[in-house]
């Protein structure tokens, strides 16, 4: 039988008040601090070669981030693309994800957008055509286009903010809304600021 | 501020200019391999196979030494163990399919220590991919999660180049496992193109100064501090810093602490060092680490099996961390005083600007009293079966200070830690991170490939964690490598039956063997020589022959199988109420 090793038991020893939060953070151990949760936009700039898309959504998903939408797409440089991610995490959580996707090879820099950056977002959204001209007068209040329309549905195309989009499919719901298709977040730093 | 800089200098300077002597390249292997021979590698690790033969073709020609091993797993763990031995990355070959997917534990457990290891795969011919051909796996998608980066190289004329990308990459900045999967119609395929020398890619950008203003504000907090504690991990050794280690903790006289990585980074035998800490550690080391107030890490990662719950860890300290990697700052545990750096660089930095000794002499007097409070002394008695812990001690004692010890992982991979005392960095060689079983055998071999001729090569090994990779005792006597095996056997895999008593009410499901192979007529079956060890009078005896047998040896030493590791930190629990028996937990 192991009889263990010599020494004061656990209940005989000194012990510290002090606590951290589960974010490694000390803390006062009478709070209990429940972490803040909050959305990042962040621009990667990233080398334009086959599988780089997959290295940043397989990274996201082995360490367990929150990804709300994603996009990639060329720019001006040939040699590079661009990646646009809209994170939600506590505020250590937004940092381990930059400093992780800085880490990956083809990724050039990564930055975390200003609150004012340009942001915009593309709906397509099909619609039941039964009033046509209420879906009409809808959508020119979102300053929607129809791209497509027929016997039983239209389908209208709205580009804006995140908040709009929402507000947007909310209305037509009204209608019946058979079909929606978003794209994630494209972004832009205003001005003469340099977005990654 | 970034510099290019790699942690570890691959010996390719002088190499250019011989390789004007050798004969052009004419095909994509031939580059591969006359990239490998410009960036010094000496020695690789591997096993043959159809995809990747055009390479070993071209190795034929070549200086390197090859060594053939019995499994590929074996070969990625040798390649791992000489670059923690040696410092320069390890290189370990296998062709495509199973030869691949046999490396990844191998490359995983690499890529959790952060050991550079460059793995070269054969690949089915380019326009085969994707179409499920005889040997084809996704080798690409398989180890991306667990590589610093892989390539696939489907260029003859540029495959060198990725080749010697690939190797410094593994070598640069915080070290870690890189893969090029070898296409063979881009092996097989012609060039006249030479490779370049080997260079991490633009992107990997390393800093190894940390910001002064950060450095100075650190050394402020600890000339402050009373109760300061040094933690050096792994890194320090990567960074092969132990000097300035050793260095700044006497002239400030701060006690250490190491994880179970930075084993040997600080001298073990030191008045100041307090051993490891964490869910094995000792119990002084616990109490340090618990009752600071300025926790110095140096090169670690703050893994959960040193933290325990992150809500009890050090939490009455300020956290100097100092990492060459950004994202491992305040991943875990909040840094109050964050330094990005190279281990040595930063410590010379600290010692720049740390100005008068902390005063901290009745927090040493405690770290000494802990250390009487809390021994690692165990009992003997000669009716009982042979106690492990013996053993580990024998086998210290009868060996030079500059032995390397490589384990398996369990209860005998926390004894040898625990009771060898460890002097010098790269002596200890072990899997912490990913814990993989079949670990020692293997890094056996690379460790003895890389190791001086006078340094002897132990392997402390378990019945469970030997029979995982017990294959690769045939490459040791082929290759007739002098090492020792030394087996703690107590015919469980047990670690899971230690837990299965305290947290399953002691049903011991699947850990129990009861029937072990015997392994000394094991190992002469297989060429090696074998000693059988039951009672305290035969070690002595045993360990002498086996360590001047000039070849590779195994001790069969049938230990107590009752023997449990203490202290013991339950998982996810409070490191300062370490269990030093079984009814504590």
């Amino acid at each position: 039988m192991s009889d263990g090793l010599e020494g004061p038991p656990p209940e005989e020893r000194p012990h510290p008040d002090g606590r951290r939060n589960t974010q490694g953070i000390r803390i006062d151990p009478e709070v209990e601090a429940e972490p803040e949760v909050r959305q990042a936009v962040f621009s990667a700039l990233v080398a334009h070669e086959p599988g780089v898309l997959a290295r940043v959504s397989g990274l996201f998903s082995r360490r367990q981030f929150n990804i709300e939408s994603l996009t990639v797409g060329p720019t001006q440089d040939e040699d590079m693309a661009r990646i646009t991610l809209v994170v939600v995490e506590p505020e250590p959580g937004i940092e381990q994800a930059r400093k992780q996707l800085e880490k990956l090879v083809p990724v050039v820099s990564v930055t975390e957008l200003e609150s004012d950056a340009t942001q915009r977002e593309l709906a397509l959204i099909k619609v039941e055509a039964g009033d046509p001209d209420k879906v009409n007068a809808v959508s020119e209040m979102f300053g929607g286009e129809t791209v497509d329309a027929s016997r039983e549905t239209v389908t209208i195309e709205v580009t804006g903010s995140e908040q709009r989009i929402d507000a947007a499919i909310e209305t037509f719901e009204q209608f019946g809304v058979r079909e929606i298709c978003r794209t994630g977040t494209a972004a832009l730093e205003r001005g003469a600021n340099e977005t990654a | 501020m970034s510099e290019r800089a790699t942690t570890q200098q691959p010996k390719s300077e002088e190499s250019t200019s011989d390789s004007t002597d050798w004969p052009p390249v004419t095909t994509g292997a031939q580059s591969v391999i006359r990239a490998l021979e410009n960036a010094g590698v000496e020695a690789m690790f591997g096993v043959q196979g159809g995809a990747i033969m055009p390479v070993y073709d071209a190795l034929y020609d070549s200086d390197i030494r090859h060594i053939m091993m019995g499994h590929e797993q074996g070969a990625a763990h040798a390649a791992d163990a000489y670059n923690v031995v040696s410092g320069s990355p390890g290189v370990c070959l296998a062709t495509s399919g199973p030869g691949a997917t046999n490396l990844v534990t191998g490359i995983a457990d690499a890529n959790m220590d952060s050991d550079a290891v460059l793995a070269l795969t054969g690949q089915v011919p380019s326009h085969m991919v994707g179409s499920d051909a005889f040997q084809e796996t996704d080798t690409m998608g398989v180890t991306t999660p667990i590589t610093k980066h892989n390539y696939f190289a489907s260029d003859p004329d540029t495959v060198g180049d990725t080749v010697g990308e690939a190797f410094a990459l593994a070598g640069s900045g915080r070290p870690g496992p890189t893969l090029v999967d070898l296409p063979k119609d881009a092996t097989q395929g012609e060039t006249g193109r030479e490779p370049g020398p080997a260079r991490p890619p633009e992107t990997a950008t390393v800093q190894m100064s940390a910001d002064e203003q950060a450095v100075k504000v650190a050394a402020r907090a600890i000339e402050n501090s009373e109760k300061p504690v040094l933690l050096f991990g792994g890194g320090v050794v990567k960074a092969n810093a132990s000097e300035q280690a050793r260095a700044f903790a006497i002239e400030h006289e701060i006690p250490v602490v190491t994880t179970m990585p930075g084993i040997g980074s600080f001298p073990g035998d030191h008045e100041l060092c307090l051993s490891w800490a964490g869910m094995h550690g000792t119990g002084y080391a616990n109490m340090a680490v618990t009752h600071t107030d300025l926790l110095i890490a140096v090169g670690t990662r703050f893994d959960d099996r040193l933290t325990g719950g992150v809500d009890t860890f050090a939490p009455e300290a300020e956290v100097i961390h100092v990492d060459i990697d950004p994202a491992e700052i305040s991943k875990n545990v909040h840094a109050d005083y964050p330094l990005v750096g190279d281990a040595g660089r930063v410590l010379e930095q600290l010692s720049d600007a740390v100005e008068h000794t902390p005063d901290a002499r009745e927090w040493r007097e405690q770290c000494q009293t802990w250390k009487r409070e809390y021994p690692m002394d165990y009992a003997t008695p000669e009716d009982e079966p042979l106690k492990p812990q013996f053993v580990v001690e024998a086998l210290d004692a009868a060996t030079s200070d500059r032995a390397i010890v490589t384990t398996g992982v369990g209860q005998h991979q926390m004894w040898a830690a625990q009771y060898w005392t460890f002097t010098h960095p790269r002596t200890w060689v072990s899997s912490h991170g990913l814990g993989t079983m079949g670990y020692g055998l293997p890094s056996a071999i690379g460790a003895r490939v890389a190791a001086d001729d006078d340094q002897e090569v132990v392997s402390i090994d378990g019945d469970a964690s030997l029979l995982m990779t017990i294959q690769e005792l045939s490459v040791a006597v082929r290759e007739n490598l002098d090492i020792t095996v030394a087996v703690l056997n107590n015919e469980y895999i047990g670690m899971v039956r230690q837990w299965q008593d305290a947290f399953f009410e002691r049903r011991h499901m699947a850990a129990d063997y009861g029937w072990c192979p015997e392994f000394d007529k094991l190992a002469e079956a297989f060429g090696a020589r074998g000693w059988r060890v039951d009672d305290y009078d035969e070690v002595a005896d045993a360990i002498e022959e086996a360590l001047a047998y000039d070849g590779p040896s195994v001790i069969d030493f049938h230990v107590d199988p009752a023997e449990n590791v203490y202290p013991m930190v339950a998982s996810g629990g409070a490191n300062g109420l370490f269990a030093l028996s079984e009814d504590q937990l």
